[in-house]
C-alpha cells in the first residue's frame, strides 16, 4: 500500500520543474502576456521532455502514463504559471481520441508535438450569453465563447446535448475572434460556426464525462500548484520583510494568514493525488471524485489567492512583483469547465441525492 | 499510488471478520470495570485486537507494530459496529509513554491493568492559569523525606471523577527555567488531600473536572523520568493527542448521517435534499471531509514507505479536522431549523440530540488539546520556519 507518489512521478516532476524554473521564469510568461508571442519555445521545451505524448499509449508513439503523472506535471506548469496549450492538446484530446478510438493519426501528432487542439465545452456545461452549439450530422451552427486556445490546429467542440467533435482551425465557415479576459498566461477566443464541417468524434456521453473528468482534475492541479507557489512566495517574504523591527512573518496575525493556507492546501494534495489515480483506475468513484476536486481546489484557491496577496501588503497589489499572475491564473481555472456551484450540483447529481 | 492491501492482508482481514462473526452477540457495552466491558476487553487483548503492540510480558498481545494491520482491525470493527474496547487517556497516552520513559517496575505495576481496563486514568495538565502556556504551571511537589507534597489545582481533567490515578505534571524545580522545572508524577486518586468537583460545560454535561490537591503525599519513585524532565516526558504523548481529535472515519459516519438527515426531513413535506442551497453546502463538506480522508491516508502511507514527507500534512489535521466537524455538525442544525435547537426530553428531538451536542462538543475540542491558535503558531513556527514572536520583557 502507498499512497504518493512513485520515485518516477517525483523524477519526472523535478525534470519538468527545472525545465520551467530554467527556461520560464516569471519575465519569460510577462513577456508571453505582453506582447502576446506564440510561445514556440516553451511549447518546444515540454515536447522534448515529452510533455504531449503523455498520456498516451506508446504504441500510438506515445510514453505511456497514467492520469496521475499528468495530474503531477499539471501542477508544475500551474506552479510556474506556464503558457502551454496542456489542458486541450495533452489531456482532453487524447483522451477523447482514445476512448473514441478515432483519428490515430491526430494521436501520433500530438504525440510528436506537431499539432495543438483547443477546447470549446462551455456550452455543453452551461451556455452564456446565448452562445450555444449544434451539430446536424455533417455541420456545426451556432458559436462557442472561451474557447482555450482557441488557435491551435484543431477545437475539440461539445456541442449543447454533448457531443464531441474535431474542427479544423481553417475549416469553412469559421470564425474566430480574441476574447481577452485577466488571465493572459492563457488565450481564449470566440468560434463562431456557420455550417462549419465537424468530423463526429463521439455521441456516447461516457466518453463525453471522461474527456470532461480528466480536464477538471487537471485544472485542479494546476491551481493547486498556483496557490502552492503562492504560500511559498508568501512565506519567503514574510520571513524577510520587516515591520516595527522584526519580520512581519513572526507577528501572529500574518503566520496564522500563512498556517492556514497550509491547512487549507495541504488536503488539497492527497485529494489531487486521488482524483487522478481514479480516472485510470477506481472508474466508478471516477466522477464523483473529479467533480469535487474541481470545485475544492476552487474554492482553496480562491481563499489562498486572496490571503497570499495580503500577506504580501501593497507590494502584493502591484504589477511589479507579478504575484496577479497566479491570481488570475487560479481565477481562470475556478470559472473554465464548470464554475464550484455547477459543479456541486453535477456532483449531487452523480449519487442521485436530486432528480 | 498503490491502494491494494496485498494478499496477505486479506487473509488478516478475513481472521478479524470471523472473529467478529464468532463474537456478534458477546455484550461488550457497559460502566467502566463492569464485568461486560472486563470480560470483552480480555478477549479483544487474547486475539490481538486490542493491546495489540504492548509486549507479552506487561499484559499485551506483543505483535510487531503494522499500521495496515492496525488499519484492517478499526476498518472491521467499525463495519460490524462492534466495540474496539477500551480506550481513554491512561490507555492512549500514558501507556506508550511508560513503554517510552518509565522504569522496568512501573511498566510491569502499570501496563497491564490499564490495557485491561481495571485501572482508568486521568490526566492532570492544564491549570486555571497554565492553558496555551502550559509549561507556566504552578502546582508544587516539594520533597519532604520520601515523599513528594503537592499543592496545587488542575482544570479540564476529563474522566478525574472515575480515575484510578492520575499522571500529573508538577513544579518541582521553581528556580530552574519553566520548561527545566516540571516533573512527570503518578498518584492514586483517593490519596488524601484531593477534592474533584465537576466543572459543567456549555452541553450541560460535566466532561471535565477541577481537582485540588491539598498536601497530597506521594511516594518519591512514582516519578516518571527524572526530576525535572517532566516537559520532555509530556510532550513525546501530546502529540499522540493531536491527531485523535479529528478522526476522519468519524467524520465519514458523521457525514452519511448527515446525509440521512437531509433525505428524510422535511419542509413543506419536501425533502431537505431538495433545497439548492442546503445541497450546495453539503457538498462543500463532502468534498472537505474526503480531502481529509485522503490526507490520512497519505500520511498512514508515509508511515510505512518512510521516504515520504507529510509533516505539514500530519501538523494541520487538528486544526482542519475540528473545525471541519464542528461545520459539519453545524450544517446539520441549520437544515432542522427550530427542530435543531431541540435537546432533552423535547419530543421533537432528532437523532436522541446528538447533533446539537456535538456541534458544541467540538467547539470545544477546537479549544482543547492545544487551541486552533496555538496549533497555527504551530503550523508556522515548526512546519514553515517562520520567526518566533519575539519574548516579552518581565518586570519584577
Amino acid at each position: 500500500m502507498e499512497f504518493g507518489l512513485s520515485e518516477e512521478q517525483i523524477l519526472l516532476q523535478d525534470s519538468v520543474n527545472r525545465f520551467l524554473s530554467d527556461q520560464v521564469p516569471l519575465d519569460r510568461v510577462r513577456k508571453f502576456a505582453e506582447e502576446k508571442d506564440a510561445g514556440d519555445d516553451i511549447w518546444q521545451g515540454l515536447v522534448e521532455l515529452g510533455i504531449p505524448g503523455l498520456i498516451i499509449p506508446e504504441a500510438s508513439g506515445g510514453v505511456g502514463l497514467g492520469k496521475l503523472d499528468a495530474a503531477v506535471v499539471s501542477e508544475c506548469l500551474g506552479y510556474h504559471v506556464t503558457p502551454a496549450p496542456f489542458i486541450g492538446t495533452v489531456i482532453m484530446a487524447p483522451v477523447a481520441l482514445i476512448e473514441s478510438g478515432k483519428r490515430e493519426d491526430l494521436l501520433r501528432a500530438i504525440a510528436a508535438g506537431e499539432s495543438k487542439v483547443g477546447v470549446a465545452f462551455g456550452e455543453s456545461i452551461g451556455a452564456r450569453a446565448d452562445a450555444g452549439i449544434e451539430f446536424d450530422g455533417s455541420k456545426l451552427t451556432g458559436k462557442a465563447l472561451f474557447v482555450l486556445d482557441y488557435l491551435a490546429d484543431f477545437v475539440l467542440v461539445a456541442t449543447n446535448d454533448k457531443k464531441l467533435l474535431l474542427v479544423s482551425s481553417d475549416a469553412d465557415g469559421l470564425d474566430k475572434r480574441e476574447l481577452t479576459t485577466v488571465e493572459r498566461t492563457r488565450r481564449t477566443g470566440e468560434l463562431v460556426f456557420n455550417n462549419t464541417p465537424a468530423e463526429l468524434i463521439s455521441e456516447d456521453l461516457e466518453v463525453y464525462l471522461k474527456v470532461l473528468d480528466a480536464g477538471r482534475v487537471m485544472l485542479a492541479a494546476d491551481t493547486l500548484g498556483a496557490a502552492q507557489n503562492m504560500i511559498d512566495q508568501s512565506v519567503a517574504y514574510a520571513k524577510v520583510r520587516e515591520q516595527f523591527n522584526r519580520p512581519i512573518g513572526s507577528f501572529q496575525a500574518v503566520k496564522h494568514m500563512c498556517a492556514e493556507m497550509v491547512a487549507n492546501l495541504e488536503p488539497c494534495r492527497a485529494l489531487v493525488w486521488y482524483a487522478g489515480y481514479a480516472l485510470d483506475e477506481v472508474p466508478e468513484e471516477a466522477r464523483l471524485t473529479a467533480c469535487h476536486t474541481k470545485a475544492h481546489l476552487s474554492e482553496v484557491g480562491k481563499a489562498v489567492s486572496k490571503t497570499a496577496t495580503e500577506v504580501h501588503g501593497g507590494m502584493g497589489f502591484t504589477d511589479l512583483l507579478g504575484l496577479h499572475y497566479w491570481f488570475k491564473r487560479i481565477g481562470f481555472n475556478r470559472q473554465i469547465l464548470g464554475a464550484p456551484e455547477l459543479i456541486r450540483e453535477e456532483a449531487a447529481r452523480v449519487q442521485n441525492l436530486v432528480t | 499510488m498503490d491502494l491494494s492491501y496485498g494478499s496477505e492482508y486479506e487473509t488478516f482481514r478475513t481472521e478479524v471478520q470471523t472473529f467478529l462473526e464468532k463474537h456478534k452477540d458477546t455484550p461488550t457495552q457497559g460502566a467502566l470495570r463492569s464485568e461486560n466491558v472486563l470480560n470483552w476487553q480480555r478477549t479483544l487483548i487474547e486475539n490481538g485486537y486490542a493491546a495489540r503492540t504492548i509486549p507479552k510480558e506487561y499484559g499485551g498481545y506483543g505483535a510487531e507494530p503494522n499500521i495496515l494491520e492496525s488499519r484492517i482491525i478499526a476498518e472491521e470493527f467499525a463495519n460490524a459496529q462492534m466495540s474496539q474496547g477500551q480506550g481513554g487517556q491512561g490507555i492512549s497516552m500514558l501507556v506508550p509513554t511508560l513503554l517510552e520513559m518509565g522504569t522496568e517496575e512501573q511498566k510491569k505495576q502499570f501496563i497491564g491493568p490499564t490495557i485491561r481496563g481495571e485501572m482508568i486514568w486521568c490526566q492532570g495538565y492544564s491549570e486555571p492559569s497554565a492553558g496555551s502556556d502550559l509549561a507556566s504551571l504552578r502546582t508544587s511537589a516539594v520533597l519532604d523525606g520520601d515523599e513528594w507534597v503537592i499543592n496545587g489545582q488542575k482544570i479540564w481533567t476529563s474522566t478525574a471523577h472515575m480515575a484510578d490515578w492520575i499522571f500529573c505534571l508538577v513544579r518541582t524545580e521553581p528556580e530552574a527555567p519553566k520548561h527545566q522545572g516540571i516533573s512527570f508524577l503518578l498518584f492514586r486518586m483517593d490519596s488524601p488531600g484531593i477534592d474533584v468537583r465537576p466543572l459543567v460545560d456549555m452541553t450541560l454535561n460535566a466532561n471535565f473536572n477541577e481537582v485540588f490537591f491539598t498536601d497530597v503525599r506521594v511516594p518519591k519513585d512514582q516519578i516518571v523520568g527524572q526530576r525535572g524532565q517532566g516537559w520532555l516526558v509530556a510532550n513525546s504523548i501530546l502529540g499522540f493527542e493531536r491527531g485523535s481529535l479529528a478522526s476522519p472515519d468519524a467524520m465519514l459516519m458523521r457525514l452519511n448521517a448527515l446525509i440521512d438527515l437531509m433525505q428524510k426531513e422535511t419542509i413543506n413535506g419536501q425533502s431537505l435534499m431538495t433545497y439548492p442551497s442546503y445541497r450546495d453546502r453539503l457538498m462543500q463538506i463532502q468534498a472537505r471531509v474526503m480531502a481529509m480522508q485522503f490526507n490520512d491516508m497519505r500520511i498512514l502511507s508515509s508511515r510505512i514507505n518512510k521516504n515520504q514527507d507529510t509533516k505539514l500534512a500530519s501538523m494541520i489535521v487538528k486544526l482542519q479536522g475540528t473545525e471541519l466537524r464542528h461545520e459539519l455538525e453545524a450544517l446539520a442544525l441549520d437544515v432542522m431549523g427550530e427542530l435543531g435547537m431541540a435537546i432533552g426530553d423535547n419530543p421533537y428531538l432528532r437523532d436522541k440530540g446528538l447533533w446539537q451536542y456535538h456541534y458544541m462538543y467540538f467547539l470545544g475540542l477546537i479549544i482543547g488539546g492545544g487551541t486552533n491558535q496555538i496549533q497555527k503558531n504551530i503550523i508556522g513556527e515548526r512546519g514553515l520556519g517562520l520567526p518566533r514572536e519575539p519574548k516579552v520583557e518581565i518586570n519584577k
